[in-house]
């Protein structure tokens, strides 16, 4: 092990601290959510001129600030905090010291340059082409070199990682298998390794193309590869906030995994399986075959949705066994009743995994089934799906485990307990509002990506029904609702940071991080001992229903459009 | 715990809880339903996506276009100079997407079939038929033949739902379906 001075004794757990290595999680943890705030600034202004009554902003500042909301909350917040994420769960949790701390503050800098450069780009306004930017319309050079020097970055970090676990294990900082948390992180990261190489596959041709040393870029090519970044970007995020449930779960309620084999079973399909998702993009796309599409938009046979699935069932699985071993034994739900709903971690773990499956699970598969997608792409109901799955989601679930990286990590403690307790619950709700309203309004054609739905300056207009105009106003009030929750989020965090408690070891005493039984070891795995597991059984049955009927009720949909083939 | 390495070493040969074993029985069998169900659809549905699809030059597709205008124009769309083209049924037809566009208006006949051909001339454009809500993606370069059965006869929108500038917004066409 490195020089002993390089390290300090986390009060809350015991565990040896490598300071190199908390220096880098708190410069990306501080990046992601300065991003968050840009990009959060700019997704309430993008729902208030959606909001038809409201309609904030004029078109060119729309589709300017859209191509920013998207780039800022989707790349920028939850790259840094995945990076941040990937030095915690293996440096932190391994007891490791981190490799080449100095080269973690290079990616550092590449991110960070990338990040502002590609903002400049689009606040320059020439570069309002969309997140997505498809060819033939093109941006500004500098927009795609900010992202490429952005992922180049991130590639470093998780190279970091790797060799942080090769670190680990030549120094024996641990016995046996890696934990959970940290496969699930190195799922995140291999998955990163393939999407930035797809991402650089695709943007250096563009970039030279935006400069003139290339003549053309095949369109529907460019789908193909870009959306093996677009799409496989967002399976990292699934794997890490699938690997931040567990973490949190674990950390207030020592609860373990079922079993082990299962979930990192799930974890292995999401390597072999998830990057296929390009295809759901290209569902509609011309030239390419519908023998491609069926294969690559399931996932080759929902392989990663039966991942997502188990997961679904152990993660609760696993905090109803920890609550039943504590004593909450009473019925099937004493276990939910009585569990933490007032530590915002938990809440915000809970409720993330109940919308991610609910909302963001089903309407993916959903969309992602070849027909049904005719009637949904490129609807509203797109990114009705896509906010389920990465704000309702990833998002609240990198909010909770803030709540707990911010004593640990920053040693601070959280300012106005009192509305930390409610954020995740306005930010949630507003998210789920934003999510279902934009998905209703898909449903009944509104496109997405649009400035007026009313077509005041159309030569020939269409009216949509009226119905639609009130789901984009709810939308609108949603969002306001969830931008409250966001900022109360980032207030709190900052507040903290910068003016927060010292955590010292009265604090750490009158005011634990890590809950009771976080630790010890009551079974040797997490089913042992708790045979019956009613309440998960019950919420999976309810889950399990709501997929079913969702799903045939979209084909019924499917069936009443004019016929083609 | 799952934020320590797991206290069996040897986890892999740790027993399944039946729960488990009977949910990812039951996953495994959706998928599967979930899979064939849209090789199923090929074969008994009638809304599927064609696989008919071309390279074309833009300024060739763009020919073949004015071609069908010139030949069963009926009328102009009111003050808009917009033509109106009243095609037979069963012939190939034509909307070209360009900024910001859908052109000429479409008027086909219910119950009949026709070919009709998308490609744009500039950028990426989104064919989105409102309100049945059919939805479909137009590339520069590529020519997607679908062959479409109107099922109701009224004034049909085709929005464009693939952001393409500015004017995105204004970019709307019509399809007349009559008896």
């Amino acid at each position: 092990m490195a020089v002993s001075s390089l390290f300090r004794t986390c009060p809350d757990t015991g565990l040896p601290v490598h300071l190199p290595a908390q220096n880098l999680i708190r410069a990306n943890a501080v990046a992601a959510v300065v991003a968050l705030l840009v990009g959060g600034v700019q997704g309430l202004m993008v729902a208030l001129t959606r909001w038809p009554d409201v309609q904030l902003l004029p078109a060119d500042w729309f589709y300017l600030v859209l191509t920013g909301h998207g780039m800022n909350v989707l790349l920028f917040w939850i790259i840094f905090f995945e990076v941040a994420l990937l030095y915690f769960t293996s440096a932190i949790l391994l007891k490791s010291r981190l490799a080449t701390p100095r080269i973690g503050w290079l990616a550092f800098g590449l991110m960070v340059v990338g990040a502002v450069l590609a903002n400049i780009a689009v606040l320059q306004g020439d570069s309002s082409v969309m997140f997505t930017s498809y060819v033939p319309m093109r941006a500004a050079p500098h927009f795609y070199l900010g992202i490429i020097l952005f992922a180049v970055g991130a590639l470093v970090a998780c190279f970091i990682f790797f060799g942080t676990l090769v670190i680990a294990k030549e120094e024996k900082t641990y016995e046996g298998s890696i934990p959970l948390v940290t496969f699930g992180a190195m799922t995140a990261a291999i998955i990163a390794v393939f999407t930035i190489a797809s991402g650089a596959i695709i943007l250096i041709p563009t970039l030279l193309w935006s400069v003139g040393l290339i003549g053309n870029i095949d369109p529907v090519m460019y789908k193909v590869i870009w959306w093996a970044m677009g799409h496989s970007s967002q399976q990292i995020n699934v794997s890490a906030h699938v690997a931040v449930w567990y973490a949190i779960a674990a950390m207030l309620l020592g609860a373990k995994p079922l079993s082990e084999k299962v979930s990192r079973m799930a974890f292995l399909m999401y390597i072999l399986f998830l990057q296929l998702a390009s295809a759901h993009h290209l569902l509609v796309e011309p030239g390419l075959s519908s023998n491609w599409k069926i294969f690559n938009t399931s996932y080759a046979m929902y392989l990663a949705v039966v991942g997502s699935m188990i997961h679904g069932l152990s993660v609760p699985g696993a905090v109803e066994a920890a609550m039943r071993r504590r004593g909450f034994t009473k019925g099937v739900f004493e276990w939910l009743r009585k569990a933490p709903w007032g530590n915002p971690a938990f809440s915000a773990m809970f409720t993330s995994l109940i919308y991610f499956g609910f909302l963001g699970g089903i309407s993916g598969v959903v969309m992602g089934a070849e027909q049904i997608n005719i009637i949904m792409h490129n609807t509203v109901y797109v990114p009705g799906h896509f906010h389920a799955t990465v704000v309702a989601g990833t998002t609240l679930a990198f909010m909770g485990i803030t709540y707990l990286v911010v004593p640990l990590i920053f040693q601070r403690e959280i300012i106005l307990p009192r509305l930390a307790k409610w954020q995740p619950y306005i930010f949630g709700i507003g998210v789920a509002g934003i999510s279902v309203f934009m998905m209703g309004a898909g449903t009944l054609g509104v496109a997405r990506r649009h400035w007026d739905i009313g077509f005041t300056d159309a030569t020939l207009p269409f009216n949509y029904p009226d119905s639609a105009f009130l789901l984009m106003a709810l939308n609108g009030m949603a969002g306001v609702l969830a931008a409250v929750g966001g900022f109360l989020f980032i207030g709190i965090v900052v507040g903290s940071i910068l003016f927060g408690k010292r955590r010292d070891t009265a604090s750490v005493k009158s005011n634990p991080i890590i809950g009771i039984g976080g630790g010890t070891a009551v079974s040797s795995y997490g089913s042992e001992g708790t045979l019956k597991l009613p309440g998960t059984m019950v919420l999976v049955a309810i889950f399990f229903t709501a997929f079913f009927l969702y799903y045939w009720v979209n084909w019924k949909y499917l069936s009443e459009v004019w016929p083609l083939s | 715990m799952a934020i320590f390495p797991p206290e069996q070493r040897i986890w892999w040969k740790q027993p399944l809880h039946g729960v488990e074993i009977a949910w990812i029985g039951i996953c495994l069998v959706w998928a599967v339903v979930m899979f064939f169900t849209m090789i199923v659809w090929h074969v008994v549905g009638e809304q599927n996506l064609s696989n008919e699809a071309y390279r074309i030059q833009p300024d060739v597709y763009q020919e073949r276009t004015e071609a069908m205008v010139a030949q069963y124009q009926v009328r102009e769309e009111g003050s808009t100079g917009i033509p109106v083209v009243h095609p037979p049924a069963g012939t190939d037809i034509y909307m070209m997407a360009r900024l910001w566009e859908w052109w000429p208006i479409l008027e086909l006949e219910k119950d009949k079939t026709y070919r009709l051909h998308l490609s744009s001339i500039d950028w990426q454009h989104g064919f989105s038929l409102q309100p049945t809500n059919i939805n479909i993606q137009v590339h520069p370069g590529y020519e997607m033949v679908v062959t479409l059965k109107p099922n109701k006869s009224g004034e049909f929108g085709v929005v464009c739902n693939e952001y393409c500038g500015i004017g995105h917004h204004t970019m709307a066409g019509r399809i007349y379906v009559v008896e």
